[in-house]
């Protein structure tokens, strides 16, 4: 069977008709070429697929798209101004928030929830809110490094 | 994933037909034991009844001395709850404990209930503030709800809709996390109340349990020193990779004594 569904994706309306057991992940990727929300681990553990859905960090590898119709989706493909990063964005690199970057846009959306949720957060705070999110390469010093520096950087603007 | 029917109830009439319409069809709360499952084939149902569209299953409210949690309300919206905060400190706590971040944002507690994982939380929360689960059609104790692994009291076509929680004078829960899920290893919910005292154990064995011997003892005198030289029988408790029995017997002491202190 299929089921029609309509979003907001990145500030676009998107409609598609899809087979029900559609991954979210899979219509991103696949279907609208959103190709930045990766699939790690697809067991829900490793968070590289951290999209926003109606502004709350989720996993796109556990959610239908049937689920996601009439909400809005926000990817890593809408994070930036164009071509200027945004500053969670632009504190990643300039503080080596990454080594391989698989995880980092999972990182990344995981990171503006964090702030929404506590616009200054202490390093225990960003650990502990890191607990979804894997990392295989940077043993996670500069990703919070990163995260503190984008987060205070936002609070400035 | 195996190919299946996906159906949208906007009320509990409607999740019931859709239901009853279906050969083998599920409930779909927040889905994240649910889809991961059926990824894995270890679930394979022919329809899924998705419960986000039943408005009257979401939310928190106080109604005299209980908090009203429906069924579809996530963790992270009980975490940061006021009247939870303020009512029952620690079940805002324990929802704030469940998972990750991102879970957190899409499970539900009547998600986690009905599922009765022996390693949830939920569980440690239900039985030891003495809660009552709301169904579509009855009331059912705590001590009456969870029968054994991945097994509740609730019927096929039986759904839950809000769980009621009475306020208790005191309460903390303590968990000792799996450091890679953080599924409860062990996890203990120590309540006070009018009624007396309540010790609910998740982790530890094939569905949550209440330590008899530790309530007597904390009935007599509420400290962790009274509970000094007791312990649970592991004969039955869970042994796996990440513990022994034996190890979380000792494990269900050291975190009730915890959870007293903290209360």
């Amino acid at each position: 069977m299929s089921v029609s569904v309509s979003m907001t994706v990145n500030g676009k309306a998107v409609a598609a008709e899809v087979a029900d057991e559609t991954l979210l992940v899979t219509f991103l990727r696949d279907d609208l070429r959103l190709t930045g929300t990766h699939v790690g681990c697809d067991t829900s553990q490793c968070g590289a697929c951290t999209i926003h859905v109606n502004g709350s960090a989720v996993k796109a590898c556990t959610m239908l798209v049937a689920q996601a119709d009439g909400c809005e989706i926000d990817t890593i493909e809408g994070v930036s101004d164009g071509e200027t990063l945004h500053p969670m964005q632009q504190a990643f690199k300039d503080n080596h928030g990454l080594q391989c970057g698989f995880c980092t846009p999972g990182m990344v959306m995981s990171a503006l929830d964090i702030v929404k949720n506590n616009p200054s957060p202490s390093e225990q705070d960003v650990r502990e809110a890191l607990e979804g999110n894997l990392c295989r390469c940077t043993g996670y010093t500069n990703i919070v490094r990163s995260i503190l520096a984008g987060a205070k950087d936002m609070e400035a603007r | 994933m195996e190919a299946f029917n996906y159906r949208k109830a906007g009320s509990v009439d409607e999740a019931l037909v859709a239901l009853n319409g279906a050969d083998d069809g599920k409930f779909l709360a927040g889905g994240m034991t649910l889809l991961p499952t059926m990824k894995q084939m270890l679930a394979t149902p022919d329809t899924l009844v998705d419960l986000a569209g039943a408005s009257e299953l979401v939310g928190v409210s106080r109604d005299g001395d209980t908090i009203v949690v429906g069924a579809m309300t996530t963790h992270a919206a009980v975490a940061s709850n006021s009247d939870v905060q303020a009512a029952i400190p620690a079940l805002a706590a324990l929802a704030s404990g469940i998972g990750d971040p991102m879970v957190r944002n899409r499970g539900t507690i009547g998600g986690s209930i009905a599922n009765a994982d022996p390693a949830a939380d939920y569980p440690a929360a239900v039985v030891g503030l003495n809660a009552t689960v709301n169904t579509n059609k009855r009331s059912i104790a705590a001590d009456d709800f969870f029968l054994d692994v991945f097994e509740t009291a609730l019927e096929e076509d039986e759904l839950v809709v809000s769980v009621s929680f009475p306020i208790p004078l005191k309460a903390a829960y303590r968990k000792f996390p799996n450091p890679a899920s953080r599924y409860a290893v062990v996890g203990v919910m120590v309540a006070q109340s009018a009624e007396g005292i309540r010790v609910a154990v998740t982790g530890a064995a094939a569905s949550v349990f209440r330590a008899d011997s530790f309530e007597q003892a904390l009935s007599a005198d509420f400290s962790a020193a009274a509970l000094e030289g007791l312990s649970v029988d592991s004969d039955n408790l869970n042994e796996d990779i990440h513990a022994s029995a034996a190890y979380r017997a000792n494990l269900v002491g050291v975190m009730t004594k915890r959870a007293v202190a903290a209360c």
